[in-house]
This record gives C-alpha cells, sequence and structure tokens, in this order.
C-alpha cells in the first residue's frame, strides 16, 4: 500500500518541534530514524498530516558521561550504540544487545528514542533500559522531567509520554565492576524480534552474591516485563545452579505471556525458563573464569 | 562433461575450440543490466494516459455482497473510474478450470471480480482505478460495500462431511478430483511384512514469495483493436491465448510482452482474476492501465501450494526390501481451481512420484483433492515433489529405524538399478534412465559420514543434539502435452527458436521460453554461439513478446533447458549449415570442408581462417548481385521441439542434511547440505549449482519457516514480511552440489530440467536429519513447517 498523502517539516531546534505541534496539533507525528513508523504508514493504519522529522536538532543527539551517569542523546542510532567506546564501557548491555536489533540496515537509521517511544514489547532497548535501570529524559515546552524506565512502559505499545513530551535522552547509572549483565533471545531468523528474550543485570560481590538483579523479559508479555519474583529469588543469593533453579521457578509467576504466530503461551514460559538459565550461567563462577 | 556428439554427425563445433560453450560457466549476459538497476520491470515501462488500479479485497473468507456503494470513490480526487464484478463481466467471460485427462475433475466458473459472493479473505470484489495508486488506495478507502458474512469451509479434512458448507451449491459438495493409483496386491504385501510402518504428514501451505510482485500494463488501442500487455508472467504466449479468449478477442489481436520480470518460481504462470480485471478495464478504457501487487496483496492472492495431509504406511521384508505403499493424501485448494492448470495438479503429482526412487511391487495411492475458503493453490516450484519425497524418505527412514538398519543401507538395496532402465514405475511413470546408485556413490564421495557420525556421538555426550538426514528425490522435467495438453488446456509443450545472423556477422536467437532471473538468457546464448560457432559476445537474446518470438509454452516444469534450449541448438546448426553452404560457394570450397570458429570461417581440417562472417554477411546482404542467382541465402532459420517418447524427461538425485537441534528451544541450525543430481546435459555448471542451491533454499524455507497461517474465521495472519518468515541468508548451510550426467537421448543436447531438484528433495532431507537428531530423545517431528513449538511439543517440553 501507499503511504497516505501528509506533508513534512524539519525541525531544527526542540523550538521548531513546539510550534509546529502547536500548528498542527494531533495531526503532526515525529519521525527520527523511520525505521518503525515509515513501515505502518504504508499499513495505513493512522494517517497524521505531518511528519516532524527531528533527526537533525542537535540536543537530542551525542553519548556522554556526566559523573556515574552515561547520558544517551535520544536520536543516537543503533549501529551508533554498538560501537561507541563509552557505551560499551559503562552500558555493556546496550552494546551487547545492537547485534539482535534486525539488521545493519535498519541500525543505521533506527534511533533508541524511536525504539523507546514506540515500545514493541519484543523489542531489545526497552527490556535493557528497564533492566539497567535507567532514566527517561522527557523534553516539552514546560521544561524536562525524569521518568524511571520501569514506570515508563505502560501498556501495549504505550508509554508515559505525554502528547506534548518527546525522548530527549536515556540515563544509564554507569556500570561498576561489580556489574554484571546479559542478554540472551531466541528468533528464529537472525534480526527477527524475539520469539522470548531477556535482559538481565545484577551486582556480584566479593562474596558471590547477588545483589540488585533485575530480571526483565520481552516478547513474552505487553512489553518489557521485570521479573519481580524471579529477580527476589537471587537477591542474596550466591550464585549457584540453586539460585538459578529458584529463579526459573518463581518465574511462572512473572509472566503471563500470550500466544502468537509462533506458538502458545506454554512454549514462551518454557523459553523464558531456558533463557533465565542461559543468562545466569555466564556469571557463574566457573563461566567467569573461562572467560 | 564436454561429451557432446561428434561434430561431424551433427555439424557442431569441435570440443577444444574456443567456442564451445556446452558445459562451461559462461557469465550470463543480463547480469549486469539487473544489478546496475537498468533492467525494465513492468512497473518501470512509462506509457502516455497511463491509469492505476487498486482493489477492494474481501476482508471475509466467504460473503454475500449485498451491496456495492461507489459513489463516494468516484468523487475521490484523481478516480477515474470504479468497477464491479458486473461491470466487468460485459467484456470478460468467466473460465473455467478443469482438464479433461483428470476424470471426474470439476470446478466453478471464475469471474474477475465475483458477482454474488466472495469465497476467501483477499479476493479482489472492486477496482477503483485512478490518476496514481495512491489516489486509487485513496478511492478504494471510500467504497463502500455490504457484506453479508457466510460460515466458511476452512478444514480440508471436515470439506466433505455432511455438513461441510458447500461451496459452490452448483457442484454439490466440496469434491473437486480425487484419483487412486494401485498396482500389485498392496493388502497381501502389508499382511505378508516383516514390518509395517506408519505415519502422518503435514506439509504446510507456503507460497512463492518473488523479488518483484505480479504486475501487469493493459493498453487496448481502440484504433488498432490490439490490446497490448506488460506482464510479469512466465508463458507470454499462454497468457496471450487467455486474454484473447475472455475478452472476446482474436489472439492475434492479443500482444504479450514480458521484458524484464523478478522471479517467478510457478507463481506467474497462472491466470489471476485481478490481473485479467486490469486486461478488461484497459479495454473498457481504451488506454493503459497498470496493477502491481503490493506484499499484503501478494500474500492472500498469489497461489499458495503444498497444504497437504497425508497419510502413509510402508511395508519392508526382513532384508529391508520395500514391498509396498499405501498412501492417503488429502489437500485443500481455495474455492476455485487455478486456471488452467488446475489445481488438481499437485495431487495427482503425489501419487505420480510417492515411492519414486524405489523398485517396489505394490503400491496404493489416493488423492482427494477439496475446495476450502482459502487463497488457491496451485502449482508452484517442485510442484508436488517436496510432499511425495517427504512422504516417501520419511517412510523409508521409519522402516530402516524398525529393521535397525542404515539410511544408506536400506536405500542402497532399494533404490532402482542404474542398468534397470527403461524403467515403469507403480503409478505408471515412464522412467529414460536414472542414475539413482551412480547419485548415491556420488553423494558418499562428498559427505564425510564416517567423521559426522563420530561428531555426533562426542557431541551428544556433551548434551548437543545433531542429525543426519538423506533424501533420494525424482524430478519431472521437460513435460509434453501428456501434461495439459490432452486435457484441453492451450498450453504448449513445444517451444521455438529462431536464429539469424546479421551483415556484421553477430547472431540473434528470439525464443519462445522465457527469463526471470534463473538465466535461461544466458543459456540460450552459449547454445547459439556453440551451435552457429561464434563468440557468445556476438549473440543477442531476445525472449518474452508474442509478437516476434517463436510459439512457446515459456517457463515452467523445468523445459526452459530441455526444450528451449533444443529448438535454439536445432535452428543454430540449421542457421550454421546455411551460412557453410553460402561460404562454400563464396569460397570454392565444398561445404562440408569448411567449419565456424569464434566468428570465422575456417578450414575444418587445418583451422585456416578463411573469412570472418562479417565479410560473408557484407556480400549476402549488400552484394547479393555477386551470387550465383540459384543460391539460397536466407540467413535465419527457425527450429521447434517437442518431446515426442516419453511424456516426461525424469531426473534423479540424492540430497543430505546436517543439522544440530537445539532441544532446549525448538531452534533448527542447518550446518551443511549436500545435494548429487542428474539433470542431463550441464550447458552451464554455475547455473545449474546455483539453480540447485536456490532450489535448496526454496525447499528449507517451506520445511523451517515458511507457512500462510490463518485464523479461525479464515483470515490470513500471515501478510508481511515479518510474520511469514521466508530463509535468510544468515541461516542457510553451506551447500555442496555435484553431479551426475545421464543425458536423455529424446533430443541432440540431451538436457533435462534442474530447476526444481533443490527444493524436491531439501525438506525431506531437513526432516530426517531432525528426526536423526530426536531420535535418541523419543521424538519425532513430521509436520511442517518443523517449528520450534512443533519441535519442542514433540520432545514433551511444552
Ligand atoms: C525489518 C525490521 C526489523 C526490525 N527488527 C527489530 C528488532 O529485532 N528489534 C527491535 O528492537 N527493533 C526492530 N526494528 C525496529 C527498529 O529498531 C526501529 O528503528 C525502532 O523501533 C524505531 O526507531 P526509529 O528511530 O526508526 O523510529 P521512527 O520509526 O522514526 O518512530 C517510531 C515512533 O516513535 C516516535 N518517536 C521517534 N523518536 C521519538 C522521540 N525522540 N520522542 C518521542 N517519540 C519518538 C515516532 O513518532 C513514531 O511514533 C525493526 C525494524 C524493521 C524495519
Amino acid at each position: 500500500m501507499k503511504w497516505p498523502a501528509f506533508a513534512y517539516e524539519r525541525a531544527s531546534t526542540l523550538q521548531d518541534v513546539w510550534r509546529l505541534r502547536a500548528e498542527h496539533g494531533e495531526g503532526a507525528r515525529l519521525v527520527a530514524g523511520g525505521q518503525t513508523l515509515l513501515a505502518t504508514l504504508a499499513f495505513r493504519l493512522s494517517e497524521p498530516s505531518v511528519l516532524v522529522d527531528i533527526t537533525r536538532i542537535e540536543a537530542l543527539r551525542g553519548v556522554t558521561v556526566q559523573g556515574s551517569t552515561l547520558r544517551i542523546g535520544a536520536l543516537t542510532r543503533h549501529a551508533e550504540l554498538g560501537r561507541d567506546p563509552l557505551v560499551a564501557r559503562h552500558a555493556p548491555l546496550l552494546a551487547e544487545a545492537v547485534p539482535y536489533i534486525a539488521h545493519p540496515a535498519i541500525r543505521n537509521r533506527g534511533t533508541i528514542g524511536g525504539s523507546l517511544a514506540y515500545a514493541d514489547p519484543a523489542a531489545e532497548l526497552p527490556a535493557c533500559v528497564v533492566a539497567l535501570d535507567a532514566t527517561l529524559v522527557l523534553a516539552s515546552p514546560a521544561g524536562e522531567r525524569r521518568v524511571a524506565a520501569r514506570e515508563f512502559f505502560t501498556g501495549l505499545l504505550e508509554t508515559a509520554l505525554k502528547p506534548d513530551e518527546l525522548i530527549a535522552a536515556v540515563e544509564v547509572p554507569a556500570a561498576t565492576p561489580a556489574s554484571r549483565s546479559a542478554i540472551v533471545e531466541v528468533a528464529r531468523r537472525s534480526g527477527d524480534y524475539a520469539m522470548a528474550g531477556l535482559a538481565a543485570s545484577l551486582s556480584l560481590g566479593a562474596d558471590g552474591r547477588v545483589s540488585a538483579p533485575r530480571l526483565v523479559y520481552f516478547g513474552v508479555g505487553n512489553g518489557p516485563v521485570l521479573a519481580a519474583g524471579a529477580s527476589a529469588a537471587l537477591e542474596g543469593k550466591a550464585l549457584d545452579a540453586g539460585a538459578i533453579a529458584a529463579a526459573q521457578a518463581a518465574l511462572a509467576r512473572d509472566i503471563d505471556p500470550p500466544s502468537d504466530l509462533h506458538g502458545p503461551p506454554e512454549m514462551k514460559r518454557h523459553l523464558a525458563r531456558v533463557l533465565t538459565a542461559r543468562a545466569l550461567s555466564r556469571f557463574l563462577p566457573a563461566a567467569e573464569a573461562a572467560s | 562433461m564436454n561429451d557432446m556428439p561428434t561434430p561431424a554427425s551433427i555439424g557442431l563445433s569441435r570440443e577444444d575450440l574456443p567456442n564451445s560453450y556446452i558445459g562451461r560457466s559462461v557469465p550470463r549476459p543480463n547480469v549486469p543490466k539487473l544489478v546496475q538497476g537498468r533492467a525494465t520491470y513492468t512497473d518501470d515501462v512509462a506509457v502516455p494516459r497511463l491509469v492505476h488500479a487498486a482493489f477492494l479485497r474481501s476482508p471475509h473468507a466467504h460473503a454475500r455482497i449485498v451491496a456495492i456503494d461507489t459513489a463516494a470513490a468516484a468523487k475521490v480526487p484523481g478516480v477515474v473510474r470504479v468497477f464491479t464484478g458486473a461491470d466487468l463481466a460485459k467484456v470478460c467471460d468467466p473460465w473455467v478450470a478443469t482438464l479433461e485427462h483428470l476424470k471426474g475433475m470439476k470446478s466453478a466458473p471464475q469471474y474477475p471480480l465475483p458477482l454474488e459472493r466472495a469465497t476467501w479473505q483477499g479476493e479482489p470484489v472492486v477496482a477503483v482505478v485512478a490518476d496514481s495508486r495512491a489516489a486509487a488506495e485513496d478511492g478504494v478507502a471510500a467504497l463502500a460495500v455490504e457484506w453479508e458474512p457466510l460460515a466458511a469451509q476452512l478444514d480440508m479434512e471436515t470439506a466433505l462431511d455432511p455438513g461441510a458448507v458447500v461451496i459452490h451449491p452448483a457442484l454439490g459438495d466440496n469434491l473437486v478430483f480425487t484419483r487412486t493409483a494401485e498396482k500389485g496386491d498392496v493388502a497381501a504385501a502389508f499382511a505378508s511384512a516383516h514390518k509395517v510402518v506408519e505415519a502422518t504428514f503435514v506439509t504446510g501451505r507456503h507460497t512463492g514469495v518473488t523479488l518483484e510482485a505480479r504486475s501487469i500494463l493493459a493498453d487496448y488501442n481502440r484504433a488498432e483493436g490490439t490490446l497490448t500487455v506488460h506482464h510479469s508472467t512466465q508463458a507470454p504466449h499462454m497468457m496471450q491465448g487467455v486474454f484473447a479468449k475472455q475478452l472476446r478477442m482474436e489472439e492475434g489481436a492479443v500482444r504479450v510482452i514480458c521484458k524484464d520480470v523478478g522471479g517467478s518460481f510457478g507463481i506467474k504462470v497462472h491466470v489471476y482474476p485481478d490481473e485479467v480485471a486490469v486486461a478488461a478495464m484497459a479495454r473498457i478504457m481504451g488506454r493503459p492501465v497498470k496493477f502491481v501487487a503490493d506484499r499484503f496483496e501478494s500474500f492472500v492472492s498469489d497461489i499458495h501450494a503444498r497444504d497437504h495431509r497425508i497419510k502413509g504406511r510402508i511395508a519392508v521384508d526382513a532384508e529391508g526390501k520395500i514391498l509396498g505403499f499405501d498412501i492417503d493424501d488429502r489437500t485443500g485448494i481455495g474455492p476455485y481451481s487455478v486456471y488452467p492448470r488446475t489445481s488438481a495438479i499437485e495431487g495427482n503429482q503425489v501419487v505420480n512420484l510417492c515411492g519414486g526412487p524405489y523398485d517396489f511391487a505394490n503400491y496404493r495411492c489416493t488423492t482427494t483433492v477439496v475446495f476450502q475458503n482459502k487463497t488457491p493453490t496451485c502449482q508452484y516450484r517442485a510442484v508436488g515433489h517436496p510432499i511425495a519425497t517427504a512422504v516417501t524418505e520419511g517412510l523409508v527412514d521409519l522402516a530402516a529405524e524398525a529393521l535397525g538398519m542404515d539410511p544408506i543401507e536400506i536405500r542402497r538395496r532399494n533404490l532402482i538399478r542404474d542398468d534397470a532402465y527403461p524403467y515403469t514405475s507403480p503409478p505408471g511413470m515412464r522412467f529414460e534412465g536414472l542414475s539413482h546408485h551412480a547419485a548415491l556413490a556420488k553423494l558418499l564421495e562428498m559427505v564425510p559420514v564416517e567423521r559426522i557420525r563420530a561428531d555426533q556421538a562426542e557431541q551428544r555426550r556433551r548434551g548437543v543434539h545433531r542429525g543426519l538426514g538423506f533424501a533420494s528425490f525424482i524430478e519431472l522435467t521437460n513435460p509434453s502435452p501428456f501434461m495439459y495438453g490432452i486435457g484441453g488446456a492451450r498450453i504448449s509443450a513445444q517451444d521455438g527458436a529462431t536464429v539469424r545472423m546479421d551483415p556484421d556477422g553477430s547472431v540473434v536467437v528470439l525464443s519462445g521460453v522465457t527469463e526471470q532471473g534463473q538465466g535461461t538468457d544466458g543459456i540460450l546464448r552459449q547454445i547459439v554461439a556453440h551451435g552457429v560457432g561464434v563468440p557468445v559476445e556476438r549473440v543477442k537474446v531476445i525472449t518474452g513478446d508474442t509478437q516476434t518470438t517463436p510459439y512457446g509454452g515459456g517457463t515452467w516444469a523445468c523445459r526452459g533447458a530441455g526444450i528451449g534450449g533444443e529448438a535454439a541448438l536445432q535452428s543454430a546448426i540449421a542457421l550454421k549449415q546455411q551460412i557453410l553452404q553460402v561460404a562454400g560457394t563464396m569460397l570454392q570450397a565444398a561445404p562440408g570442408s569448411l567449419d565456424i570458429v569464434m566468428g570465422e570461417v575456417v578450414e575444418r581440417e587445418t583451422g585456416r581462417a578463411r573469412m570472418p562472417l562479417g565479410e560473408l554477411g557484407r556480400i549476402v546482404y549488400f552484394r547479393g548481385d555477386t551470387l550465383p542467382k540459384d543460391l539460397a541465402r536466407e540467413l535465419v532459420q527457425t527450429r521447434h521441439f517437442i518431446t515426442k517418447e516419453y511424456p516426461f524427461a525424469f531426473t534423479n538425485g540424492i540430497q543430505a542434511s546436517w543439522v544440530e537441534v537445539d532441544v532446549e528451544t525448538g531452534i533448527v541450525k542447518l550446518l551443511e547440505h549436500w545435494c548429487v543430481e542428474d539433470c542431463g546435459r550441464v550447458i552451464n555448471p554455475l547455473l545449474v549449482d546455483e539453480q540447485v542451491r536456490g532450489g535448496i533454499v526454496q525447499g528449507l524455507g517451506g520445511a523451517l519457516y515458511e507457512h500462510c497461517v490463518y485464523d479461525e474465521q479464515g483470515n490470513l495472519l500471515t501478510t508481511t514480511m515479518a510474520d511469514y518468515l521466508v530463509p535468510m541468508s544468515a541461516e542457510m548451510p553451506e551447500m555442496h552440489v555435484g553431479h551426475v550426467e545421464t543425458p536423455t537421448n529424446e533430443s541432440l543436447l540431451g538436457a533435462k530440467g534442474a530447476g526444481e531438484a533443490g527444493t524436491a528433495g531439501a525438506p525431506a532431507a531437513l526432516m530426517n536429519a531432525i528426526n536423526d537428531a530426536l531420535r535418541p530423545l523419543g521424538a519425532r517431528v513430521t509436520e511442517q513447517p518443523f517449528t520450534p513449538a512443533r519441535i519442542l511439543a514433540a520432545l514433551g517440553r511444552i
């Protein structure tokens, strides 16, 4: 199908965005990498009157470290995320996630802001930012507000963004020597959205005990699912086969997956258990010693 | 590979000459054009006064069309006209897709747009023609159709039950066709067998995804009374006849042109209602109308295929000798048999091909073809073969397992002997010459079975489950009129080629077979260069135009090389003889003492150059006055070719697949794949290998990923490339291709088809490999596609 007719405006500053939104009201739609929006426009599910291109807005770009916080501009492309040295050092989970996102051509255009704003339940980055306990910086004509990632995703393709806001940046607490993170997923073809995935982060003390575990599953619900029970099952425990089994068992109450084209809910539950073991096994002393 | 018959007997160039192109991997001529974006696909054809069509498609699997309100659509800016089924029926007759030789077959009249009922979700119902495709879609959005949804018949298993919804009440029931082939004494064979094993197989409904979607641009010229159709099709002459007949025109008043076609796989050899509607609208409006399917439309309207459930039994004696097969196939084909090939052929092929590679005496196979309210199915690459091969090879592996016999050994004991030909199979297929044992031997040279089995055992100890699977197969190619013609279809089994020499000594070949990206143009060029004796660069190939090329069937059922190639070779040889006749007169030499090498007339014995063809051309075309008055000097020859001895030229081969199954996730990793096939004479080894590889990929796609999934209301759920998973390079295995060459004696060229071998055998080899991996865990899968969910379920993990 062909796109519905719409106008195109390029914003150079946030002021431009506010002005264009004021002019066009609900008919205005932001476009960043376009890798989700342009495809869905061809479905003719929505018919915006004007696309506001935000990719030239300097204030939304760049990756910087401020104290113990890594700030990632909303316009950071997936490919940039994958090769940025600051990201690799302070938020390795995000770098590790990039190869799982689509294909190189899409990663060269798609942005982290677009991915978080669209909030696809099977997308990698929303799960990662929740796992990292990141904060989203939302801008509006009234200024900035900060929302914890875990509160940002409110439902299927729904977020805490208000109509006059946009995502300006993501702030991630920088990794410490005790930080451990992993992303694992099951997809039928490389680059596909996951049938089930897990972004995990935790701290491993010198005593081998786990603290602040955050197991966030994707592709198994309406959005990234922070598994409270499974995470709690690890808290304060020495990481071993027993702890992993406890997390797997607790998971049953954390997720309630829908069925989809790939299979029934039971398959996703099963895969989530498998992924739990695969991710956590990486931090077992023997595995860490071997790598 | 270059063992062409001796030049003396057939007038071919000697094998050591530089223009001996048959058997060489010559780059194909159209590649630079395709990769530089200079191809002309139907959508690239620019004509004045063009308008664009878009269709409103049925949102219901089955519904009565109560009322269509076109008023708002007609007012949409850019919209030129709106057409309903009734509007088109004024100029266009319906068609019924049956074949007389398929006894008892029935189907219903199909109109370009239905008059009363929509019978599948996605059926085109109303057409909007506008200045642009976008405006036409705006028009479609403004249409108001009142529907009365009707109960839909979706499940093929219940289609013949008393309570079934009869999709075409006038036909009485949903039975399209049934046939049973029976040979020997099946009951006795199974009663006396040492072992009988059985299984139910399912092949998933899938489709051929072409890079270029179906496209058509039809232009009716009122001044001339002619219809010119630019069409993305495999069979331009067939479509010429179809458009003429349905639109009540003379065949000669219709011209079908296919410039470049971006893939076909059998999808583009059928009559589609939306395409006929475009021709009808052009006829009515007297101006060019274009329609290019988008992906949504492709998924709901391109033919689907392979929606079969097959129950099979095999009987073996204690030595592993196959005593018999007993097979029951059922397939759902959608609400209409597809014109003009019909949708009964796939089931019929299952009956013809099951057990195909093996020597056994007792056979019973029934196919039952039924209507259902889903997208129509029809012939797609390797029609019926992957189904028959999966059932046969699945059963053979089960028998081996029951006997505790190695899968290679059971095949060795049962494959038809290489010296047994000619041979007639239980369902009556006649094989001129196959090479199953030579192919198996060649495969075993390529597959390091011992190393693989050792690795398999070692990996098992580490909890990694790998499997090796085999599949022998036969492939039907070079069809004669026995396939369609005898059933009354105007589908040509013969093909022609015209080869001419122009004044500069260059050669042009016009052929009735067609090119969709597979390299037909390339092999025609090689064959003609070889036959005439010129460098390949001096041969220009023209295909895909009913007004200029000899009448032919186009490209399907692997006939391009075997039929079209032979016609080209014969006409090239005839042209060469004609040239040598003229050269002999000019050089005062016996024509038989001369030859043509690299565009130069030479002395046959010494190779001494006597005259370039350009000089001969100059004299013939500009100084004909200097030649004897009675010298025939037509440097153009046409030959047509049809197979006469055998209804089909069967080929054979064997594949092996080596996989790793992640038993925790159900994901299958394809490690390595091998195929040995025998397509007779290999004209271009590189192209044949790529055909085999591409075919394997398509076979693996259907077995692992591709699936047209419907919901309980009959809505197709897999309508984007994100939901309908085609195989992608990252997941494909390393593939090794080997050849055995058993040329057919029906032609000088000796070529049989090579395009479907990969697809025919790959799903079965993969299934057997997966089951080899799962066997120690007591699990087995027989339902394609082999998804993680199905593998996990078989393992009892979900
Ligand atoms: C074939 C294909 C495969 C893909 N596979 C994956 C995959 O495996 N995993 C995955 O995670 N993603 C996948 N994607 C999606 C891809 O990652 C997208 O790039 C991403 O989801 C959206 O980013 P974008 O910059 O392209 O956003 P756009 O398409 O430009 O916008 C998406 C939405 O977000 C809004 N938006 C954009 N930026 C902002 C902002 N700063 N503030 C507020 N709203 C904003 C837009 O208005 C729009 O509604 C795939 C895409 C394709 C085409």
